[in-house]
């Protein structure tokens, strides 16, 4: 570039380093952005767990006055809120983080600083959102926000304004990072990491951006409107001038059904790689599955009016959207039978990854099966608003998403740390969130049947649900404690650390075969891939006949190297002649060319603190309009500061 | 990559798995997100259409003949744009750089036709809180103008990417800043007065805001200027290829505006008064 002669004013130095609080505020590395996601999001968990065991403890007993109703209110929108978009969305993001590049052999993401802005606007924006606790109004208005109800009209405080204001700064970081990983994943795949010898993970990983690129922006503009609303007094939602409030539940949900699909699609991945390692077999139907993530991700955009089933949109639309939420359950169904056939005759190891991941596939499928039930108009009518949709979403979400996610902190902690969680304690983490989980969220099938009302504080006690209440109570302090073990399984396995080595599990992703914890640059070369799983099969030549045509697309079923560009190239679908020579250059061991391949020309970004200072604008302007103007005027500098600066980064290639 | 690769006037092929370079590959899944984002905008127009309970109504503002202009000029710097890419990739600095700053020029034309548009709609007693036709119109069309603004900045600085001296430097700086001052006197004026015509803003918000607006004037036409007289540093492939991911966001928000121009103006500028409406009758003309 020829902006080599344009210097700007540089206020703060360039961080440099790899160690120290500076190196992680500078950081570009994906696998210490994953680590900052991880961290900060488990941070938020903790929060919203204790925002839902206050709620439980309103609810053991009937007619407490413990919360006051406008508490209990703010505290499940709080909940919602937090569990979506600060623990599980981010979680996940975690999880793209540490593994896509690891996964598909590259050093890292595509815009390794657009990934660094990615985590700071989305802890700018976590904090946004929870100031709104310390200034006393949390947002109260439900995690759905449906207006006209979170209007300004019927809703003064500033609670919902802090709301639209942090999912807007939220959304900024999501698109970013979906955009980011899709460019990785289309782009950056190793040399014959053809996109059918991508690990399911990764297929996820790409369905789940593409989601998240192209549903986001429907929650920002419903959130623009209803910003707009709130703040200059227009009529988007505005009942007085006619607005519609059904056009805020169409706009919501269509972003918010392809959003449960963003929530559980990662953990559907991450079982998808956990089962065949201890199963000790290659994942039985990759294609379907695969096809069965693309094929839910597509049809997840034709369900979101299940949600409004009892608005009174129509029998003709009723019918239509019962019709399509049914017919989505069939890829999920296919998943389902392909996790259960991976394991079926494999000679599993019941190691704590592979217990979470078999309670997920257990308690993902209950939580289908009150989906399917919901997916009929007719019955759905009878559990709106009760409780049994409450044990519905909760078996999807925390015994689908988060046992999935359990299970991946089990499995690639020792990749990323180096040390592994010790695995019994691991395994009494499983059982009490397994048993507490169960606990909490199984009764409520029953007392929802019953009428008992969703979002309501409190109950009479006649009603014949006080021992079940009991229950879910007693079973959310279980989850609790389990989410203790897991906190001192983390510390002991830290004070007496157990070296992992590169491959404690016998892996069969590119990641397991770099050191632990890996080092910056990932891949002292760029690996080569001839299968799918082709680590496993490297390590296990002998089973390459066995599992012929589980190696993906054309692959060389002997496990010959690849010797030949042409024969290279027909197996790989993208594969453009550039990387075929290098390619055909390390084949021939010449670590010497100098070029990107190999040892000598490792190039990383650099760090930057101009992700952070941009990011940190953008949160402050848009806090501004909640405080004071002249807030938005600095954090609208900072917004100039951080792009000016970061267009002139030294650039890489 | 080999030499010829770099010298030839198509870009070179990427080392990526699938030859595309990975930043114009962002700027199309971006560009995808965006469609989403305008998309449930103008799906929001459309719900409301007809649905106002007073006025103005929308056969009472709109004006298709002065806004045919400002479409044909924001059409046309799709077509300086397509030209200042070409002088680009052929080498020929000067007129890559004539027509990137006149694709920034038209565009800011369109954006004056925008503003003049706000003043005039909002004169006749139209503004964002006065009904659901004033609240989508102007939230849709100023998002949009808001997607003209950043193009037109991101252009200007292209013109300094294109061959950057020390004076153009300054020249860029001043165009930037003046750029900005215009805009923040503009959105003062709409703040503070809502009724944004510049006697408007002289009295509302005083003589600062009545500087800034001329620093801002002069800052443009003076940073222009200094751009306009040509340079002749070096290139490299970056700049077309940064250029054709401006250009690929440039026309976006012209084809964006193509349907927006449509939906509010060429559909529904007859619509007036819905069943059940309050009459409304324009304010005399000034």
């Amino acid at each position: 570039m020829t902006t080599g002669t344009i210097t700007i004013p540089r206020i703060v130095p360039r961080p440099k380093g790899y160690s120290g609080i500076w190196s992680w505020v500078g950081t570009v590395d994906h696998k210490r952005i994953g680590t900052l996601y991880f961290f900060t999001s488990i941070f938020w968990f903790l929060t919203g767990g204790l925002e839902a065991l206050l709620m439980r403890l309103q609810l053991a007993q009937p007619e407490s006055e413990l919360i006051s109703p406008e508490v209990y209110n703010q505290l499940f929108t709080m909940h919602g809120t937090v569990m979506v978009f600060l623990v599980v969305m981010p979680l996940s993001a975690a999880f793209f983080n540490w593994l896509i590049p690891l996964q598909i052999g590259a050093r890292d993401v595509a815009f390794p600083r657009l990934n660094a802005f990615s985590y700071w606007v989305f802890l700018f924006g976590s904090i946004l959102l929870n100031v709104s606790w310390l200034v006393g109004d949390a947002p109260n208005g439900g995690w759905f926000g449906y207006a006209p109800n979170s209007g300004s009209l019927y809703n003064p405080s500033d609670g919902m304004t802090f709301w639209v204001l942090a999912l807007g700064v939220l959304g900024v970081a999501s698109i970013a990072a979906g955009l980011n990983f899709i460019v990785t994943i289309i782009n950056l795949r190793a040399p014959g990491m053809s996109m059918f010898r991508l690990p399911v993970f990764t297929w996820m990983t790409m369905v789940t951006s593409v989601l998240i690129v192209l549903a986001l922006p429907v929650l920002a503009v419903a959130g623009i409107q209803l910003q707009t609303d709130r703040l200059f007094g227009t009529n988007f939602y505005n009942p007085v001038a006619g607005g519609d409030p059904v056009l805020w539940q169409h706009m919501f949900w269509l972003f918010g059904h392809p959003e449960v699909y963003i929530l559980i699609l990662p953990a559907m991945g991450i079982v998808s790689e956990i089962l065949p390692v201890f199963s000790r077999k290659p994942l039985f139907g990759y294609e379907f599955v695969v096809f069965a993530g693309i094929v839910i991700g597509f049809m997840g955009w034709f369900v979101w009016s299940h949600h409004m089933f009892t608005v009174g949109l129509g029998p003709a639309a009723n019918s239509a959207f019962a019709v399509s939420t049914m017919a989505i359950a069939i890829p999920t169904g296919v998943k389902v039978f392909n996790w259960l056939g991976t394991a079926w005759g494999g000679s599993i190891r019941f190691t704590t990854p592979m217990l979470f991941a078999l309670g997920f596939i257990a308690m993902f499928t209950i939580g289908g099966l009150s989906g399917v039930m919901h997916a009929s108009a007719p019955s759905d009518a009878q559990q709106q608003d009760t409780y049994f949709v409450v044990a519905h979403f909760h078996y999807v979400l925390f015994g689908g998403a988060m046992l999935g996610i359990f299970g991946g902190i089990y499995m690639w902690w020792p990749k990323i740390f180096g040390w592994k969680l010790k695995e019994g304690l691991g395994k009494v983490v499983f059982w009490l969130m397994f048993i507490g989980f169960n606990l909490t969220f199984f009764p409520m099938h029953w007392i929802g049947m019953d009428g008992m009302p969703r979002r309501i504080s409190t109950y009479p006690s006649d009603m014949g649900w006080n021992g079940s209440n009991m229950a879910a109570t007693v079973g959310a302090f279980i989850i609790a404690l389990s989410i203790l073990m897991w906190v001192i399984n983390v510390y002991l396995s830290w004070r007496r650390q157990e070296a992992a080595g590169d491959d404690p599990w016998d892996g069969r992703t590119l990641e397991w075969s770099i050191p632990s914890p890996p080092p910056h640059y990932n891949f002292a070369e760029i690996p080569v891939v001839e299968n799918r799983d082709d680590f496993w099969f490297k390590k296990h030549p002998e089973l390459v006949a066995e599992y012929e045509g589980h190696h993906g697309p054309r692959g060389s079923p002997e496990g010959a190297q690849v010797d030949d560009d042409e024969e290279y190239e027909d197996d790989l679908e993208f594969a453009d002649e550039e990387d075929a020579h290098g390619v055909h250059a390390e084949h021939d061991g010449d670590d010497s060319h100098g070029d990107e391949h190999g040892h000598g020309g490792i190039h990383l970004p650099d760090m930057s603190y101009y992700p952070m200072i941009l990011a940190a604008g953008i949160a402050l302007a848009m806090g501004g309009l909640l405080s004071e103007y002249w807030v938005i005027g600095i954090g609208g500098g900072l917004i100039t500061w951080g792009l000016l600066g970061w267009s002139f980064e030294p650039v890489n290639d | 990559m080999t030499e010829a690769a770099h010298t030839a006037h198509h870009e070179p092929v990427e080392d990526t798995s699938t030859g595309l370079n990975n930043r114009k590959l962002l700027m199309w899944a971006f560009l995808a997100s965006d469609v989403m984002f305008f998309g449930a905008f103008i799906a929001t127009y459309l719900v409301y259409r007809n649905k106002n309970l007073e006025g103005p109504y929308p056969n009472q503002v709109l004006d298709i003949p002065v806004t045919s202009v400002s479409t044909f000029v924001l059409l046309m710097s799709s077509l300086a744009m397509v030209l200042a890419l070409d002088g680009i990739r052929r080498n020929k600095k000067a007129t890559g750089r004539f027509w990137i700053l006149s694709t920034a020029a038209l565009g800011s034309v369109f954006l004056g036709f925008q503003v003049f548009e706000f003043n005039e709609f909002v004169h006749l007693g139209l503004t964002p809180q006065t009904n659901l036709f004033g609240t989508t119109f102007y939230i849709l069309t100023g998002l949009h103008g808001t997607h003209v603004t950043i193009g037109v900045i991101w252009l200007l600085f292209m013109a300094l990417v294109v061959s950057p001296t020390p004076k153009e430097r300054w020249g860029l700086v001043l165009a930037v800043a003046g750029f900005y001052a215009t805009m923040l006197s503009v959105l003062a004026g709409i703040f503070t007065g809502g009724d944004s015509s510049l006697a408007v803003i002289s009295t509302l918000v005083g003589y600062p805001a009545m500087l800034l607006l001329i620093f801002g004037i002069v800052g443009i036409f003076g940073g222009v200027t200094i751009l306009a007289q040509t340079g002749h540093g070096d290139q490299t492939s970056h700049q077309a290829l940064d250029l054709e991911i401006a250009g690929l966001y440039w026309h976006f928000v012209d084809i964006v505006w193509i349907v927006i121009f449509t939906v509010i103006y060429l559909i529904s500028a007859a619509d007036g008064m819905p069943p059940g409406g309050v009459p409304f009758d324009l304010p005399a003309k000034h």
